[in-house]
């Protein structure tokens, strides 16, 4: 099954690599595209179904302005130009899971076109932009769902028959396509890669999808086809589809140049084909060869009317536009005086927006990213839960602060009135009284409690005495333990060297 | 026989709403009459007895409350078996939707639900609405009750049959190039096609959607606005219905008065290909239009020639993609899954045994015409020419108030006569094609008989777009005078049916 | 401009799928050949500067807004289905991968 491949840096060596990719990201709008049924993920099958989004005979379209209106974001976020008049047209093609045996999409009149993003990667010399190219963002509607039964895989090859379940049929999608990506020479898996990173983070941005690629509400098809020089003939390209995970996109584009590369070197030529991927075995297999059987007849569709975006609107929807988060980001790396890697494990953790929240509310931002990287994350992923989901508000973390800062708490006693806010016990002042959380600021149950750690371990006061200074560690533990957290950890360090007229 | 069948609509829904008549006596006597006559026309594929008194029932029940009704509370209707029904067969006359019950009710059929109107049944068609004769129908042909030889009109000959035999008072029909209005005019019944975009299209099984029109179907110009009025409206649901009030055309029946109307004769819609009598009847009509006092014109429309080439590419295209559903899969019959083939072949087989021959070419046609290639030569071009088409009508509408024409070439044929030869039957819809390739509104009228076959020929009456009131009104006013002229309707020079 | 052979129609046939008998080609492509000299008068007019016309009706801009309506039960959605398995639409295999 798996062909033959050339080694990645050999293949680079004698070929240029053109990449294309197409992303298919499914809208959150509350509603189909074309009905009114529910776009709820995991819903018990054909519930989200209606003679509509079903294509019972009869049955006509009607367009979400949501998503209309989502699409027009996408593009102005991609910095493509809107159309100023646009339609939808029929893609004509037998499948179980379209339910009118075409799919309503946009073909020569996309409603977003002419676009860009630039990307950053790091390279030998350095960070580097890269500027990818967008033709078009278009609105489609997706399919359903084919199980398939029998056989030995479950796989659609040697099962018995299928089963469909149509509640996915109809949820709006818009496909971003790229032109051909040139110039990127071995860093073609990087940049395909942060491509979709960046266009994940501008979509999330925008609100206008979950771009969960693991639940598939963002897909990407990954083209690629190699040329001996940058000044050659475009090559023939494949199509790998089902490239699910940013890593996969990186190892497809990777794996693709690879066997290209094998094929051209052995004289053989490249069939234009779609091809699966695989994530588990990282390769891809053929599927099914393009040929001019594949006739999509094309026409514009009847039953919905031309779309012609007014400049007023489009100019209201560019001035909602949420800053661009690749410019979003540097800005705050450089307000926060984070370091990249900081700032990825920020991104990563999914807390950004929650500490921008933080900050905008007056916290110090080292104190938030603390906060929400750290105990919340840690109590987020002990729940199963997103961090959004934490009744934790920025007024909490600056409370928090206040009494920290004020030397009444401290970090064990601020992460207990972090337990019981998300206990739902009140407010970080009810909760530190209720809870009778405080740090011991008066020194005489320290002193005392300092004498009975000395008394349990008689041997540490001459190890400190001796100059191995770490050992104090010990009898602030215990004394930390016997006022259960309550005393300043500080405080009760000074007060032991104090005692055994030790300095620091 | 009860005489309840041969009174009109308007009739009957003021002796209903009066308490004189309950409206079950009212469906009942249609009901019988179908009973007698429908073994010989065969207008009705499937007759819902009990739905229709359950419904009439309901209505008795309102007039006995006093509840206000609408002007058709109780009269009984045909409707043509491309509108979904919730709970009633829904055929297209084809096999491959024998059996299928749709799960939801068209716009017009809520409509005429919630105005208590009593729905009989549905009626016989061309399947899928393709053809002008109903013979291609998988369900067998319709009759015309005026010689049970021809045929009624297609493709909703089964509507036009229904109300000319007197088994409804009224019908609803769809017109994609004439199959309201050619099946009125043979059979001398009133139909009108309205404006695209006025009565929605939601719930009526698309064959060509951007030529896709229901409308009224009756014996007399003022049950036909009536009706009309009943199922027009906005509808959210059918993205192409156009959201402004729906045209009086129940003043405009009532008006019928073309005092100054200027008139226009489509010199390319009439003369060589059309009937003697079709055409002796038609000039006694726009003779008899300048005594009413109107102004008659002749203009020309020089694009009209090549429209039935234009739609003939334009309707199998939009067709071929409307109809690909119908493959077995989520509703209708499913033929050849015998556990070892592929969908694939399934689904063509299924769609080879459902469709009948006229499907199936007007597919293989449309296929044809959208295929990369052939678009721009075939399907693109023929939108250019309804371009053309459109401009053609707008300038004659700077010139006149409405137009007129034949509405068919020939009066009724002989069953068989142009089975085996499609053009030939594709001509009987050249007049009013033009009509629906600019989505205007158009309504034949019953003018009399052609003197050589003694059969009904039709007047179509073209308007401007949402200008549907002044085919109300013109055609009432030539009414008017041809009832007199006649001593009572057309329909009372048909031969009486063996069954009456 | 026409000329269609029955490898034409078999093709066509596919791309509709529509399983027409062999020995029913010939008389397919017959027909279709006379309509296609028949509607080839659609190049008889000038078109050229003219705009090809999709709908009927002026309108743009129609849109609904994105509120749920009501759906089916999946046992109306399933109630006219050839075939049905675990609240689902049972169909034969699949040859074709999409």
């Amino acid at each position: 099954m798996a062909e033959a491949t050339m080694n990645y840096d050999e293949a680079i060596s004698k070929f240029d690599p053109v990449l294309g990719l197409e992303v298919h990201v499914e809208l959150g709008t509350n509603t189909k595209m074309f009905c009114g049924c529910s776009t709820v993920f995991g819903a018990p099958p054909n519930t989200h179904v209606c003679p509509v989004c079903l294509g019972l005979p009869g049955a006509l379209p009607t367009l979400n302005k949501i998503g209309v209106e989502s699409a027009i974001r996408i593009g102005l976020a991609l910095n493509c130009e809107i159309a100023e008049w646009c339609r939808f047209a029929r893609k004509n093609y037998f499948y179980p899971d379209m339910p009118k045996n075409f799919q309503t999409s946009q073909y020569d009149e996309p409603i977003a076109f002419e676009g860009y993003l630039d990307v950053e990667i790091d390279t030998d010399e350095g960070r580097r932009t890269f500027r990818v190219p967008i033709e078009r963002a278009h609105m489609e509607e997706d399919t359903g769902k084919n199980s398939h039964v029998g056989g030995a895989t479950g796989r659609i090859h040697g099962a018995d028959y299928s089963l469909v379940d149509y509640n996915r049929a109809g949820i709006p999608l818009i496909e971003i396509v790229t032109k051909p990506i040139t110039g990127t020479g071995k860093y073609a898996p990087e940049v395909a890669k942060a491509y979709v990173a960046a266009l994940r983070d501008i979509l999330r941005g925008l609100g206008v999808s979950d771009v969960k690629m693991e639940q598939g509400s963002l897909r990407c098809d990954v083209n690629l086809s190699l040329r001996e020089t940058p000044e050659s003939k475009l090559g023939t390209r494949s199509e790998t589809k089902n490239v699910n995970s940013l890593r996969s996109v990186e190892r497809a584009v990777r794996y693709e140049v690879t066997r290209h590369a094998a094929r051209l070197t052995a004289g053989d030529t490249v069939v234009q084909e779609t091809r699966h991927w695989h994530e588990d075995t990282g390769i891809s297999t053929s599927g099914r060869a393009k040929s001019d059987a594949e006739d999509y007849r094309y026409f514009p569709e009847p039953d919905l009317l031309p779309i012609a975006p007014s400049r007023e609107w489009v100019e209201e929807l560019r001035a909602s536009l949420p800053e661009n988060p690749a410019v979003r980001r540097a800005r705050l790396v450089a307000d926060w005086g984070l370091s990249e890697i900081d700032m990825n494990t920020v991104v990563n953790s999914g807390a950004l927006d929650l500490i921008v929240e933080a900050v905008d509310a007056g916290v110090d931002p080292a104190a938030a990213r603390k906060w929400w990287t750290g105990e919340l994350s840690r109590i987020a992923n002990d729940r199963g839960i997103e961090l959004e989901e934490l009744p934790v508000t920025p007024a909490h973390l600056k409370r928090l602060e206040e009494l920290i800062s004020a030397g009444s708490l401290n970090d064990k006693l601020a992460r207990q009135a972090l337990e019981g806010v998300i206990a739902g016990e009140g407010d970080i002042d009810a909760i530190v009284k209720a809870r009778g959380l405080a740090v011991v600021s008066d020194d005489g149950p320290l002193l005392a409690a300092i004498d009975e750690a000395l008394a349990a371990d008689p041997a540490v006061a001459e190890t400190i005495k001796s100059g191995k200074l770490a050992a104090a560690g010990s009898v602030v533990g215990a004394v930390m333990k016997a006022t259960r957290g309550q005393a300043d950890a500080a405080r009760v360090r000074e007060l032991l060297f104090e005692k055994l007229g030790v300095s620091e | 026989m009860s005489d309840l069948i041969r009174k009109d609509a308007s009739e009957l829904a003021g002796l209903v709403s009066s308490g004189e008549v309950s409206a079950v006596e009212v469906a009942q006597a249609h009901l019988d009459r179908i009973a007698a006559v429908d073994g010989d026309v065969h207008a009705f594929l499937h007759v819902d007895t009990a739905g229709a008194l359950a419904s009439a029932a309901a209505v008795d029940v309102k007039v006995k409350a006093g509840d206000k009704l609408s002007v058709l509370a109780g009269v009984p209707l045909g409707l043509k078996d491309i509108l979904a029904t919730n709970g009633l067969p829904t055929t297209c006359g084809s096999r491959v939707l024998d059996g299928w019950i749709p799960p939801y009710d068209a716009t017009v059929v809520t409509k005429l639900r919630e105005a208590g109107v009593v729905i009989l049944g549905k009626t016989n068609m061309d399947e899928f609405a393709m053809g002008s004769s109903t013979e291609h129908s998988a369900f067998g042909p319709t009759h015309n009750p005026w010689d049970l030889e021809r045929i009624p009109g297609g493709s909703g000959g089964g509507s036009s049959a229904c109300v000319s035999s007197f088994e409804a008072p009224l019908a609803i029909g769809t017109d994609t190039g004439g199959s309201i209005r050619q099946p009125a005019a043979v059979t001398g019944s009133v139909g009108v096609k309205p404006t695209y975009g006025g009565v929605s299209r939601y719930g009526i099984v698309a064959l060509a959607s951007s030529l896709d029109q229901a409308g009224p179907c009756a014996r007399n110009v003022l049950d036909t606005a009536l009706l009309h009025s009943v199922i027009a409206g906005h509808d959210p649901m059918d993205a192409t219905s156009i959201n402004a009030p729906v045209p009086d055309v129940i003043a405009a029946a009532k008006r019928a008065d073309i005092k100054g109307m200027k008139v226009g004769i489509v010199k390319e819609l009439g003369g060589e290909g059309y009937q003697a009598g079709v055409r002796s009847r038609f000039e006694e009509s726009v003779a008899l239009i300048e005594s009413l006092g109107a102004e008659v014109v002749e203009v020309s429309c020089p694009s009209f020639p090549a429209a039935l080439a234009a739609y003939y590419l334009i309707l199998p295209s939009e067709a071929s993609s409307n109809l690909a559903k119908f493959d077995g899969i989520r509703f209708g019959n499913r033929v050849g899954d015998d556990g070892t083939k592929s969908v694939e072949q399934v689904m063509s087989e299924t769609r080879a045994a459902g469709f009948g021959s006229e499907v199936i070419r007007r597919i293989i046609l449309g296929t044809y015409a959208l295929s990369a290639g052939y678009y721009d030569a075939y399907y693109g071009q023929a939108q250019k020419v309804r371009t053309l088409i459109k401009q053609d009508f707008d300038a004659a509408f700077a010139k006149v108030d409405v137009l007129i024409s034949p509405t068919a070439p020939t009066t009724a044929f002989k069953i068989g006569e142009k089975l085996d030869d499609p053009l030939a039957m594709y001509l009987n819809d050249v007049a009013t094609i033009p009509v629906n390739m600019a989505g205007l509104p158009g309504m034949s009228l019953p003018i009399g008989l052609a003197p050589e076959d003694n059969l009904p020929v039709g007047l179509q009456i073209i308007a401007p777009a949402m200008a549907d009131d002044r085919l109300y009104n013109v055609g009432a006013a030539i009414e008017r005078e041809l009832l007199a002229k006649w001593g009572g309707p057309i329909l009372g020079m048909a031969p009486e049916l063996a069954g009456a | 401009m026409s000329g269609i052979s029955q490898e034409d129609v078999a093709h066509l046939a596919n791309l509709a799928r529509i399983n027409i008998p062999a020995d029913q080609l010939g008389h397919y492509a017959k027909q279709l050949d006379a309509i296609l000299n028949a509607v080839a008068e659609v190049s008889s007019l000038d078109t050229e500067n003219v705009v090809a016309m999709s709908h009927p009706v002026p309108m743009t801009n129609v849109f609904r807004e994105d509120i749920p309506g009501v759906s089916l039960t999946a046992e109306q959605a399933l109630s006219g289905a050839p075939a049905v398995e675990d609240e689902r639409f049972k169909v034969p295999r699949i040859l074709d991968e999409e």
